[in-house]
């Protein structure tokens, strides 16, 4: 391997003196292929690092890379999915646009989950796909797949490009939308004639508008005031925080409008750390495995302020029976979000980044000191039938709520926290303790197994200084565990935890309440986690009992590099509370 | 209570658009029932319109989510009495059928249809109105030898508009201009204010 990256090295050092190497420094006014342009494009929107994966398609593209190696950090991932996924956990911890490389055809197609995912958590992407040549364009080529029609429902914007000329635009355009108003995923199909195609550059103008685009609403001063008398008049107000307050950066405004209005404040699952766990305002999480007191108390607050959110079915259960008495003030950046699920009183359109210190402003300073203590016991009501029992189990099996009890201990709530999909993440969510904004890293809307591993190396990139920790159950980590292969070769300093129950937990979970017991294939087998990782060189244990649990856990954290634990816990244990699908947030189940 | 409403989008003239509008409705498993696409009164800016059978909730949060796409400039829905709006429809008749039957001839006055070819074997009529009006004539061709019938998609005029051409000025503005948004609630303040 060293004679190898020996001779790449040579073959560099050769190739510097022979061509013009660009780096961000191609003048304008010079003849360069389309590929350079694309590069160029990536160095002059500042990406450092991204990932991707090579294909006949996209060749000319990884040809130019070649010489670009220096300024952009490209990170070869094992399969499309997860370099998109990648991509996702880099711009959540980042709050930089992320960009994924991938080939025509099948790697395009594989691009697809991760595409969905983004769009509907709103993660900022641009993906450039290799395409087969353009005369060659609905001929059934080798590796040719209608790209732009597959991804159309599944992206904010998308384009094929079939002339060089037109990339430094197109590309410019491409950041500008994914980046700006409500983001999105942005996916740039190239044609292989293009790539090649040598034109007159005329420099990278980065874009900053589109006629028919118009990235944030006009805030209307009226709305605010209506808004803020609201507010100056509730008794029991409450506050819905989303990622809308993580994506417009407004996480200070947030805490100071509620701490000037003394508002409690609940947060959706992609919401989570926008505020400090441990804020005196904070009373937990909402939706379906959300905390007793936000879910029951949402239908009986008289002013309900939601803040860059979306009313997902998860978090407001049945509509006709979600805080009908209570006047919603809506702030969104979105204009088709409000009113889309719950009507809004007062809709306050615009970024929160604006609109929120216009609102802290005209609202009165105050406590609700009876209305917080109303939270207070319902979580103490909750504390004593589910959250005791679950962080501190007297039976022999261990629950993943410990787990993340001693992880909290451990990291003091500050490192960033990747989950996938299920019990798992509900738990997690639940349970970890966030000091900082962008730490909770998870697939919220769309709900996509196998997402952990992947964005987990995202997020360590996006997140350099930050330790990164992935709790993933025993059924997601089998949909992506090839990255294993990228963490080896790139030293992603990533600590994995696999909670193993054995089973398809949040299936079996509502099979067991919804479905009598009828365990219809949830009971999954895994492999032996710790040789697999072992066989990618990354250590690893596994542990099934509680006395080595924090030994265990200290000795992942303080490994160099990546680590695999895998935790076995209860096969049949429950999230509570739930709130049951077609049931309300106030009949909201502790057990 | 479902109802026929015509919505009119502004776009860009891009590729992959009418793709773009057009899964929005089946995605939500509705049937377009007319789709037309044609230049609008200023240069590069393309006119949709589109009809549809639903309620007006779903019309309204539909129009939303089209207005937001990347490359759409305006959307708007309106019932039909809102629009002034025209259907075309060609006629293919036996020549010998029109001349023997004096009734055709009738008819053909009656819904004001003129012949756009005359030949020996056929004859090609052409209409133009509402879609209740074709469908009649359509009826009673049928049973008078019909050779071939075709509808074209509608085309409509907002009564209300005053032209596009002053909100593409807007849009063209770095800082787009003061829009009005309605909201029903803040309509109402007292009833709002009172608690």
């Amino acid at each position: 391997m060293s004679s190898a990256t020996e001779t790449m090295k040579k073959k560099k050092s050769e190739s510097k003196e022979t061509t013009v190497r660009p780096q961000g420094k191609v003048k304008a006014e010079t003849s360069i292929s389309g590929s350079v342009a694309v590069l160029e494009a990536l160095v002059a929107e500042g990406v450092t690092d991204f990932f991707g994966y090579p294909g006949g398609a996209i060749m000319p593209i990884y040809d130019a890379l070649y010489d670009y190696t220096d300024t952009l950090n490209h990170i070869l991932v094992r399969h499309e999915q997860g370099g998109i996924h990648a991509a996702q956990g880099y711009a959540r911890t980042s709050g930089k646009v992320g960009v994924v490389f991938a080939t025509s055809g099948p790697g395009a197609t594989n691009l697809v989950t991760g595409l969905a995912d983004a769009q509907i958590d709103s993660t900022p992407l641009v993906c450039i796909t290799g395409q087969v040549f353009a005369h060659l364009l609905g001929t059934d080529a080798f590796q040719e797949t209608d790209v732009i029609n597959i991804t159309t429902p599944v992206t904010k914007w998308n384009y094929q490009v079939t002339d060089a000329n037109e990339i430094p635009s197109v590309l410019a355009k491409a950041f500008y939308i994914a980046r700006t108003g409500r983001p999105g995923p942005v996916l740039i199909d190239i044609t292989k004639n293009a790539q090649v195609q040598k034109f007159d550059y005329q420099g990278y103008k980065p874009c900053s508008h589109i006629r028919s685009y118009r990235p944030k609403p006009i805030v209307r001063k009226e709305y605010i005031q209506a808004a803020a008398e609201l507010i100056n008049k509730a008794e029991k107000p409450f506050v819905l925080l989303g990622q809308g307050v993580i994506l417009g950066e407004a996480e200070k405004e947030f805490k100071a409008f509620i701490e000037k209005g003394g508002i409690p404040t609940a947060a959706t699952v992609l919401g989570l750390s926008a505020l400090p766990t441990d804020h005196p305002l904070h009373v937990g999480m909402l939706g379906m495995h959300g905390n007793y007191g936000p879910n029951v108390l949402t239908n009986e607050c008289d002013v309900l302020i939601a803040v860059g959110m979306r009313f997902d079915d998860r978090v407001t259960g049945r509509l006709d029976k979600y805080a009908k008495q209570a006047k919603v003030i809506h702030l969104d950046i979105d204009p088709a979000e409000i009113d889309k699920n719950v009507p809004a009183t007062v809709p306050v359109w615009g970024d929160c980044k604006e609109t929120l210190p216009l609102l802290t402003a005209l609202i009165d300073k105050k406590d609700h000191p009876e209305w917080l203590n109303t939270f207070r016991k319902m979580q103490a009501e909750e504390e004593d039938v589910v959250i005791n029992p679950e962080l501190h189990p007297k039976g022999e099996v261990m629950t993943m709520g410990e787990v993340l009890e001693v992880l909290n201990e451990l990291t003091g709530g500050d490192a960033v926290v990747v989950t996938d999909v299920g019990q798992h993440q509900m738990v997690t969510c639940r349970y970890a303790k966030f000091n900082k904004t962008r730490s909770n890293v998870t697939s919220g809307g769309l709900g996509t197994m196998g997402f952990a591993l992947p964005a987990a190396i995202g997020a360590k990139f996006g997140a350099k200084d930050r330790p990164v920790v992935a709790v993933i159950g025993d059924g997601g980590f089998q949909m992506t565990l090839q990255e294993l292969g990228t963490i080896m070769q790139f030293d992603v300093n990533v600590k994995i935890i696999i909670l193993n129950n054995n089973f398809l937990g949040m299936v079996r979970q509502w099979q067991q309440l919804f479905h009598d017991r009828r365990y219809s294939f949830v009971n999954i087998t895994s492999p032996d986690f710790v040789t697999v990782a072992k066989g990618y060189g990354i250590a690893g244990k596994s542990i099934s009992k509680r006395e080595g649990l924090k030994a265990a856990l200290s000795e992942m954290l303080e490994h160099k590099g990546a680590y695999l634990l895998e935790i076995m816990v209860g096969k049949e244990n429950n999230v509570f509370p739930m709130v049951p699908q077609g049931c309300g947030v106030a009949e909201i189940r502790l057990k | 209570m479902k109802k026929e409403f015509t919505i009119t989008v502004y776009t860009e003239n891009h590729i992959g658009l009418l793709n773009r509008i057009a899964i929005m409705f089946s995605r939500r498993k509705i049937n377009i029932e007319s789709l037309n696409t044609s230049p609008s009164e200023i240069e590069g800016i393309h006119r949709f319109t589109i009809v549809i059978h639903e309620v007006e909730d779903v019309v309204k949060k539909l129009v939303r989510q089209i207005e937001k796409q990347v490359e759409v400039l305006k959307a708007y829905y309106n019932n039909n009495d809102e629009i002034v709006w025209q259907e075309l429809a060609l006629y293919k008749v036996s020549t010998d059928k029109v001349i023997e039957d004096v009734k055709v001839e009738r008819l053909l006055r009656q819904y004001g249809a003129r012949a756009v070819v005359i030949r020996r074997d056929y004859t090609v009529f052409e209409t133009t109105g509402h879609r209740e009006e074709i469908d009649k004539l359509t009826e009673v061709l049928g049973n008078l030898g019909l050779i071939e019938f075709v509808r074209s998609a509608r085309v409509a005029i907002i009564n209300a508009s005053s032209g596009f051409y002053e909100k593409l000025k807007e849009f063209e503005e770095e800082k787009p201009g003061d829009e009005i948004v309605e909201n029903e609630f803040l309509d109402k303040q007292d009833e709002v204010f009172s608690m």
